[in-house]
């Protein structure tokens, strides 16, 4: 399956068969997974069809001209961007069979939890603990600004195994069950009036062997794949002409003229070009891995969307004038997706504040580039071959 | 020339204020504060107003005030900056006391140096020295219409309001209705003031009025956001010393030390600028061109520090609980505040003869 064309007849004989406006959602969506249209890219048996990347377009413009439901992206971007591609390179046959379908259709929301108060950055200096009794794992430690952690049934979980090891070494890889009763999650307020992140405590929570991903110890490797791919979910999605932050400044110049001024105007028209820009840049960028997993390339991808999202938001508060001095709502409200474009242009401006941090942040970022794509030395570490347990902290 | 430095006594001020702050307006204070029905703080504002005597700076000794100048008023608001005090001095202590002082009016001079009565402009906080304000209708001898976007009229006992027939009117705030809105600098919060068949006194022409507050607000303005900037620029860099990733703190990485390099020749600029209007504003020297200046300088700078403190703490920075927010919302929503810096580098461009294409 490697022809648009034949795709496209399947996804029309799919439809057929299940019409979306008769079709309950989750059946429908259900349906679809089983067809192989979830993402053509995965293997049959899992959503796929073993197909090119690039053709999963075909069958979106195929759905979408049908009027067919998504699986609402935006409530389950962890799950589809950075759990899926990890559990499809790392799992198990059975571990892929068992979470990958729930995982697609939303019926089950992942979270991640990665970083700690004391593990940022620096992710790899983690110390939650997982010890092994049994078959099982014990897991006690911290994690924080864990998004979504309070709508999730499963979690992408590192931890410590071994501390007589160097940090990046001495971790391992787990599927995590949130509804453990070990797991504490408590919502955090962020600077936009919501709780969309948590802090979670875990305290003796047990993992079974089997929801291990990858080897004991290699946890770290297992990660870069998450993470690599986080940064391409972050800032590689494809949009349409003005699909991103551009859009509604762009919707607002043409319908308030009396808001516009030539100083703004001759910035609207700069970012507009370089929103432009960015999306040519993710297409190429998703062209060039119609195959295969992102790389350190991905980096840049998110570095542009962040910074263009910031600018071209602050921007837009600045053009609404007297209304870009009010707020639309700051109650505390624990949201039921991550959103990015929604809402008033102050919202928009304060979330974009996150994304050069979440994900790795922007100076991270940078230095991924300017190490593992330029190939410049790194700067001197002091912390690489040290035992983790011998590391100040 | 121009005095651009801080004089002993302006040093002591600053002192003062700062104490002041230091026990009264802490950060944790301030966040609390600014979602509860009582988003300014009267406690604080009649220490500061009161006690100190700070509300009649600008007023003369004659009148009850301290006789002092734009220079004075400056440094309390770099303080007030430093610390996003919710107290209305900018709106009260400079807007319309220099609005009443335009006027002449010397009854509610009186009440306003003593920080017991605090008076408020009824013009829209977006609008610079320049623009047209809107303005209400004067029809038998009373006042009706609405006015958006004005900043602290919840805290104001009375309001001065420009009118269709030319006159900036006093109207006590109890015989208008005020309605909070939902602003996104907490600290400084906005009402829709109605007035419907509002009794007013007339003080005198509102164009000259409202053009006087406008500039020293733009220009002194400048001096708030100043503190503003310093603050975040001094609160990352202890952080960043005390922070540790990578088994080092991680304000030693270059790629952060010349980020906040960069930040500090910003804020030393800015600084130069703002105490450049301040003495502008106190001399009456080339005060037009330098609050300009002023203004299309301080805004962006002050935005890009609150803003590079936020980036800078990473995730915490992006908490309700750390108090940047309030900064970044009060450096964002003070960038539209009495002008934009496009607004400024525009009237730049006819003042300096330098005009558009
Ligand atoms: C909205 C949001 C959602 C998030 N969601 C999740 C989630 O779901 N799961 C999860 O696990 N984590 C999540 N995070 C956490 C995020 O990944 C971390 O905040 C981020 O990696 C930075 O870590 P830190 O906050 O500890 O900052 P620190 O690592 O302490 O960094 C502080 C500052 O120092 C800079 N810095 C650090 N090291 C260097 C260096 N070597 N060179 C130059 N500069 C450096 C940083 O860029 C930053 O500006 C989220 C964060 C945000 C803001």
């Amino acid at each position: 399956m490697s022809d648009a064309g034949e795709l496209r007849d399947r996804t029309r004989e799919f439809l057929a068969a299940n019409p979306p406006g008769r079709t309950e959602r989750l059946d429908f969506l259900r349906a679809r997974f089983d067809a192989g249209l979830a993402w053509v890219h995965y293997p049959e048996g899992l959503g796929g069809l073993g197909a090119p990347r690039s053709l999963q377009a075909v069958v979106d413009a195929e759905l979408e001209a049908a009027g067919a439901p998504d699986n609402d992206p935006r409530r389950i971007g962890i799950g589809l961007g950075m759990a899926a591609p990890t559990i499809l390179q790392y799992g198990t046959e059975e571990q892929r069979r068992r979470l990958l379908r729930p995982l697609w259709t939303g019926e089950e929301v992942w979270c991640q939890l990665f970083s700690e108060p004391g593990a940022g950055s620096d992710l790899a200096a983690l110390g939650t603990r997982a010890v092994r009794e049994g078959d099982d794992w014990v897991v006690d430690g911290q994690k924080v600004w864990t998004s979504s952690a309070h709508l999730a049934r499963w979690a992408i979980l590192i931890a410590r195994t071994d501390p007589g090891v160097p940090k990046h070494q001495g971790i391992t890889y787990f599927v995590c069950d949130m509804t453990d009763p070990g797991v504490e999650v408590r919502p955090l307020r962020q600077i936009t009036g919501e709780a969309e992140f948590n802090e979670v405590f875990l305290t003796g929570v047990r993992i079974p062997d089997s929801r291990r991903l990858g080897a004991v110890g290699e946890g770290w490797r297992v990660a870069q794949t998450t993470l690599n791919n986080e940064r391409v979910a972050i800032g590689g999605m494809r949009l349409p002409r003005e699909g991103g932050m551009i859009g509604p400044v762009a919707s607002t110049w043409r319908e308030r003229p009396e808001l516009r001024t030539h100083d703004l105007h001759q910035r609207l028209l700069k970012l507009w070009v370089e929103a432009e820009v960015a999306r040519f840049t993710g297409e190429r960028l998703r062209q060039q891995l119609a195959a295969g997993q992102p790389g350190p390339e991905g980096a840049g991808m998110k570095l542009s969307f962040a910074r263009l999202n910031q600018e071209i938001s602050g921007l837009e508060v600045e053009l609404r004038g007297e209304e870009g001095l009010l707020y639309d709502e700051w109650t505390m409200r624990r949201p039921e997706l991550v959103d990015f474009t929604g809402r008033d242009a102050g919202y928009r401006y304060l979330r974009a504040k996150g994304n050069s941090i979440e994900g790795g942040t922007s100076e991270v970022l940078l230095n991924i580039v300017a190490e593992r794509v330029l190939g410049l030395p790194a700067e001197p570490r002091t912390d690489k071959d040290v035992a983790w347990k011998d590391l100040a902290r | 020339m121009t005095d651009l430095l801080y004089s002993e006594e302006e040093e002591a001020l600053r002192a003062a204020v700062r104490d002041l702050l230091t026990d009264h307006c802490a950060a944790a204070g301030v966040v609390a504060r600014a979602e509860s029905a009582a988003p300014h703080d009267l406690g604080l504002w009649k220490s500061l107003a009161q006690s100190m005597g700070l509300a009649g700076l600008l007023i003369p000794e004659t009148l009850g005030g301290q006789g002092a100048t734009h220079r004075e008023a400056a440094v309390v608001l770099e303080e007030l900056g430093r610390a996003v005090a919710p107290v209305p001095y900018l709106t009260s202590a400079v807007v319309a006391t220099e609005a009443l002082l335009d006027c002449g009016d010397e009854e509610l001079l009186e009440k306003l140096a003593t920080g017991r009565t605090i008076g408020v402009l009824a013009v829209g906080l977006h609008l610079g020295p320049g623009a047209a304000v809107p303005v209400v209708r004067l029809e038998d001898g009373t006042l009706h219409g609405e006015l958006t976007g004005v900043a602290d009229a919840a805290a104001a006992d009375v309001l001065l309001v420009p009118a269709d027939d030319g006159g900036l009117y006093a109207v006590a705030a109890d015989a208008v209705t005020r309605t909070p809105r939902i602003s996104l600098d907490l600290t400084r919060p906005l009402a829709t003031v109605t007035l419907d068949g509002a009794p007013g006194r007339r003080l005198g022409e509102f164009g000259p009025a409202v053009r006087r507050a406008l500039r020293a607000a733009a220009g002194l303005l400048a001096s708030e956001q100043l503190g503003l900037a310093d603050w975040s620029l001094t609160e990352t860099v202890r952080y960043l010393k005390e922070r540790k990733q990578f088994n080092r703190p991680v304000g030693g990485f270059q790629a952060l030390k010349h980020r906040l390099a960069q930040l500090w020749l910003e804020v030393v600029n800015l600084r130069a600028a703002a105490r450049a209007a301040a003495d502008a504003l106190a001399t009456g020297e080339d005060t037009d061109i330098t609050v300009a200046v002023a203004q299309a300088y301080a805004a962006p700078v002050a935005v890009r520090a609150a803003e590079e403190a936020l980036q800078l703490h990473g995730g915490i920075g992006m908490t309700w609980e750390h108090p940047v927010h309030l900064y970044l919302k009060r450096a964002k929503a003070g960038s539209l505040a009495y002008g934009t810096a496009g607004a400024h580098r525009e009237a730049l461009a006819e003042l300096v003869d330098l005009r558009a294409p």
